[in-house]
């Protein structure tokens, strides 16, 4: 499969997206800001940073770049779309995912390991985590505190769109857990058409063991899953 | 414009002696310099930018080996071969006086400032540490400059994307309101990636690319190289630069994508002393001339003199000597990034730095006068009175503790000895998928692959490599002892080398001191360097450049002499990674050196933590670092590591050995909230002849503890005290409890306690 990896100047984890998915045996290539089309790839990887320099608020100019348009169509389509980190602000500011990402409640950056209780396993980018599992995967952030207003948040739970929840070592949701005081301590959600997700870990930080985990791989397995089912329902 | 007339005065406030005006007289033929010359002359004889005061004692360091790429003062950062093609670039460099004044500009133009001259090499930059003093945090000043220094860092680091590391932050008074921040980075390169900083090419334009110049860091070098006075947060705030992370992401990619065209004829960053330095060291260094045309500069506010766009060190400028015929490259590539350049200049055979604005020269100096034919003076030297009384102290007034379990809470809990998660949490220290060894253990270590490295049009696959990095300096030490505290240094940072598997390539160094016109402050700088030097040399880890901050004095007084060392290294194979935690219940708990040194009158406890904290006193000769028994512990170290006989290694430092057994005990992190304690029983009821406090917490040298598997225990031991290190089990992993039996006692302190203390001190201290 091919990943198309956003570039916006200053995204500073699309390395670290292209390494991820090369390390599980298959292409990337960036796509940078100002281009109009996202050159016929599988899914979108809208990776980490400080895109624009996270200038007026993270993510609020990213989403006026040209390529974000091409992003829009590519979901609106039915394609695969994943932000990570900065990804899931700019797509949270650009309308594909509900809710925003404000400060952290103590104001600071927060680098760290979290463990995340995947809360849907039914999705393109969960099916491959195995029931039960925690994932270890780091996050790296100043404004990941996830906020939505009541009605957005009764709708992502009807719809069963939260997808990781940051809990405990042994799984439960404590408020101790939460890195950055998000409401009902959500890491990460889906659209209502399960197409687009978002996430404040960076799966791209734990697809190899030397780095101290590899479950960040699940997540990207679960896309390719997809992908691959996909192109052979085309085939057939 | 109308310039200022040249009087003694305007001189004298340019900090230039009547001795040093009547040189640059001579080197511009005998006229007078115009007020623009006169700035220039000023910056480049700032001690900052000339190591006027420092250069007879840098000389002394070891400079030379066979993996020395380009060597220590030549250019803007030395690198170093580690194989298969591939180098690595890296310096150290400070802040201090900015971060005193402003601690989060000051502090994040710091770390832009060394990223810039790691670029500037043609290396990427992958990653970062940091070296910080503060005084005592009880003190609410100093809160508030360690909190704005430590979001500095994080502001400037996190959004460039490069992982900060690893570091140190200690604590004391002395450095209250004169904080340190030496900021230290690396970048790797392919050998045939090495860019220079020199203006080559008669007739080649000279590209100025970059945000515009404005009147920001006016002088900042100048000021750099002065005292703190108390005037000086109001009125020199002027010369604090503000950063831009953002724009420096893009500078350094632009620059990194241009150099891989080839382009490029010689890059230098607009560090200290902004488009003067740059333009007179290019051209000084290629023996050519240079000439610039100052209306062609990019400028933020109008008129701008010539003398403020001389010396204005706005932030993440670059200067770039491009290939005659190959301008519509450098163009297209700073037009895709969004990036303001300009053509500003020529290369010329005249060897004279000629700058004009308005239609007029303002300035016209032989460039290689100016940037080598600085003033070098030999200051006078003297040992400080204050020794005499240090090296007649004695333990006779100090009662031994009977209470170790509560001196290791309240040691855990110090501080400078206490995690700095708060700290290290604020950095992201994971970005470029490279941490494998993260902060918390005694080395970082990073993975370098193949797409760290700039684009090239060769790019061949590169093996993977590891590299371990630490940064140490106890200036408690260095106070009591300037020679054997600087040999200290090198030796712990080399020793935190070793316990992390790897062999040390080369050292970068930070010498902050205090007024170099006092001579017993010189002497201190003086027999540090030369501590530095022997040891760079016992353990060949050459020095490839640094820095010198001097003037670290408040009205309070001066700060011990701090003389930072960073030593980077190279770890084999992906198996001798070796952290500080003890590992699995059962485990075997090795000792490798003396107990405590019984030849040392003190026993080690001289300019201890343990003195310091339970006794109040900074007092006493310091351990005695003996550097031939250093390199035998470290070598025998890590031959054991690659025999594959070694689960953990933490050294031996500040705290002792009840310290480092306990940090061994609590130190490793699963996740947020999650540590892993794991307990041990020690045994040190055979060694009787020695007070207990030094037994727990002397600070004696060239000590390890290290884990193994107990079956792997004797071979160990043996192994050892065959190479010629002192080696003895003392007791095995297990349990919730650190349990110490003593010839005096047993005493058990529960983990959870120590580590409650030990993990949130500083948060708890900041709250």
């Amino acid at each position: 499969m091919n990943f198309a990896i956003l570039q916006f100047p200053a995204s500073n984890c699309d390395q670290d997206c292209v390494h991820a998915v090369r390390v599980l045996g298959h292409t990337a290539s960036f796509v940078w800001h100002k281009d109009t089309s996202l050159g016929g790839a599988d899914a979108v990887i809208v990776p980490g940073g400080f895109s624009y320099g996270d200038y007026l608020r993270c993510g609020a100019i990213a989403r006026f770049s040209p390529v974000m348009q091409a992003v829009k169509h590519f979901a609106d389509q039915g394609g695969l779309v994943i932000g990570i980190c900065n990804g899931f602000q700019i797509l949270c500011e650009a309308g594909l995912l509900p809710g925003a990402l404000i400060r952290n409640r103590d104001l600071q950056f927060h680098c760290e390991q979290v463990f995340l209780k995947t809360a849907n396993l039914d999705t393109p980018f969960t099916t491959r985590i195995p029931a039960g599992k925690l994932l270890k995967i780091p996050i790296a952030h100043g404004e990941g505190c996830y906020f939505a207003d009541e009605t957005t948040l009764a709708a992502l739970q009807a719809g069963n769109q939260i997808l990781w929840q940051y809990c405990s070592a042994t799984g439960e949701l404590t408020e101790g857990a939460n890195p950055n005081g998000s409401l009902q301590n959500i890491a990460g959600i889906c659209n209502a058409r399960r197409n687009v997700a978002g996430l404040m870990p960076h799966p791209d930080r734990a697809s190899e063991g030397i780095l101290g985990s590899a479950d960040g791989r699940l997540i990207f397995e679960s896309m390719i899953a997809a992908l691959e089912k996909k192109s052979a329902a085309k085939a057939a | 414009m109308t310039e200022p007339a040249i009087t003694p005065e305007l001189v004298a406030k340019h900090n230039l002696t009547q001795d040093e005006y009547a040189h640059a007289r001579e080197i511009l033929g005998g006229r007078e310099p115009s007020y623009t010359e006169l700035g220039i002359f000023s910056v480049m004889w700032s001690e900052h930018c000339s190591y006027k005061n420092t250069r007879p004692l840098l000389k002394t360091f070891p400079t030379k080996s066979p993996k020395i790429l380009v060597g220590a003062g030549e250019e803007n950062a030395g690198i170093i071969d580690i194989g298969d093609g591939l180098a690595i670039a890296f310096k150290i460099e400070s802040h201090n006086h900015p971060s005193a004044v402003e601690p989060f500009q000051g502090a994040a133009t710091g770390v832009g400032g060394i990223i810039r001259d790691i670029f500037t090499m043609g290396a990427r930059p992958v990653c970062a540490l940091n070296s910080l003093r503060f005084g005592e945090l009880s003190n609410p000043e100093v809160r508030r400059l360690f909190s704005g220094v430590v979001s500095g860092i994080a502001h400037y680091g996190n959004c460039f994307g490069i992982p900060t590391i690893a570091g140190e932050v200690y604590f004391d008074k002395s450095y209250e309101g004169n904080p340190l921040v030496n900021a230290f980075c690396l970048g790797v390169l392919r050998h045939d990636q090495i860019a220079r900083g020199a203006a080559k090419g008669i007739g080649n334009p000279v590209f100025y690319v970059g945000p515009a110049t404005g009147r920001d860091g006016l002088a900042g070098a100048a000021f750099a190289s002065q005292d703190l006075t108390e005037e000086s947060s109001e009125q020199q705030r002027g010369a604090v630069q503000v950063g831009d992370p953002f724009m420096e992401k893009l500078v350094c990619e632009a620059c990194l994508e241009l150099l891989a065209t080839g382009a490029v004829a010689g890059i230098q960053d607009m560090g200290a002393a902004g488009l003067t330095c740059s333009t007179c060291e290019t051209a000084a260094r290629a023996g050519t001339g240079i000439e610039i045309e100052l209306d062609k500069v990019p400028q933020r506010g109008p008129n701008m003199s010539s003398y403020e766009i001389m010396l204005s060190e706005s932030q993440e400028r670059m200067l770039i000597i491009v290939h005659k015929g190959r301008e519509e490259e450098v163009k297209r590539i700073f037009d895709k990034w969004d990036l303001p350049w300009s053509q500003v200049g020529t290369v010329t055979d005249t060897g004279r730095m000629v700058v004009r604005h308005g239609g007029r020269v303002v300035a016209d100096i032989p460039a290689k006068k100016i940037a080598d034919e600085s003033p070098v003076y030999q200051r006078a030297s003297q040992e400080p009175e204050y020794l005499k009384e240090v090296r007649a102290f004695r333990l006779n007034g100090i009662a031994d503790t009977r209470d170790p379990v509560a001196v290791l809470s309240q040691l855990l809990a110090w501080p400078s000895i206490a995690s700095k998660n708060w700290v290290y949490r604020q950095y992201d220290h994971m970005v470029r998928d490279g941490s494998v060894v993260c902060p918390g253990s005694d080395a970082a270590v990073i993975r370098i692959k193949g797409d760290s490295l700039p684009e090239s049009s060769n790019g061949r696959p590169v093996p993977e490599k590891l590299v371990a990095l630490t940064v140490d300096c106890n200036g408690v030490y260095v106070y009591l002892d300037p020679y054997e505290g600087g040999k200290a240094a090198v030796a712990e940072a080399c020793r935190n080398l070793a316990c992390s598997g790897a062999v040390p390539l080369g050292a970068t160094d930070n010498l902050n001191m205090a007024n170099p016109h006092q001579p017993e402050l010189f002497w201190q700088m003086q027999e540090s360097v030369r501590g530095l030097a022997d040891a760079c040399r016992a353990f060949n880890a050459p020095g490839t450049g640094g820095n010198c901050s001097l003037y670290n004095q408040n009205p309070s007084g001066p700060i011990d002499p701090t003389p930072t060392v960073a030593v980077v290294g190279l770890i084999e194979k992906p198996e001798y990674v070796t952290t500080q935690w003890f590992k699995d219940e059962g485990d075997a708990i090795v000792l490798l050196g003396e107990v405590a040194d019984l030849q040392d009158p003190l026993f080690g406890l001289g300019g201890s933590a343990y003195l310091q904290v339970i006794h109040g006193q900074k007092n006493g000769a310091p351990p005695r670092c003996d550097l031939e028994t250093a390199r035998t512990l470290h070598t025998t170290l890590l031959g054991l590591i690659q025999s594959g006989l070694v689960k953990s290694a933490h050294d031996c430092s500040d705290g002792g050995l009840a310290v480092c057994l306990a940090e061994s005990c609590i130190s490793r992190l699963i996740a947020r909230e999650t540590p892993r304690l794991i307990g041990a029983k020690i045994d040190l009821s055979a060694f009787k002849d020695i007070r207990l406090d030094a037994l727990l917490f002397g600070e004696t040298q060239s000590r390890v503890v290290i884990s193994c598997a107990p079956r792997d225990a004797y071979k160990v031991v043996e192994r050892a005290k065959l190479m010629g290190v002192p080696a003895v089990q003392i007791g095995k992993v297990g349990g919730q409890e650190l349990d110490l039996k003593t010839a005096v006692g047993e005493f058990s302190a529960p983990l959870a306690g120590l580590h409650d203390g030990w993990w949130n001190a500083i948060a708890r201290a900041m709250a």
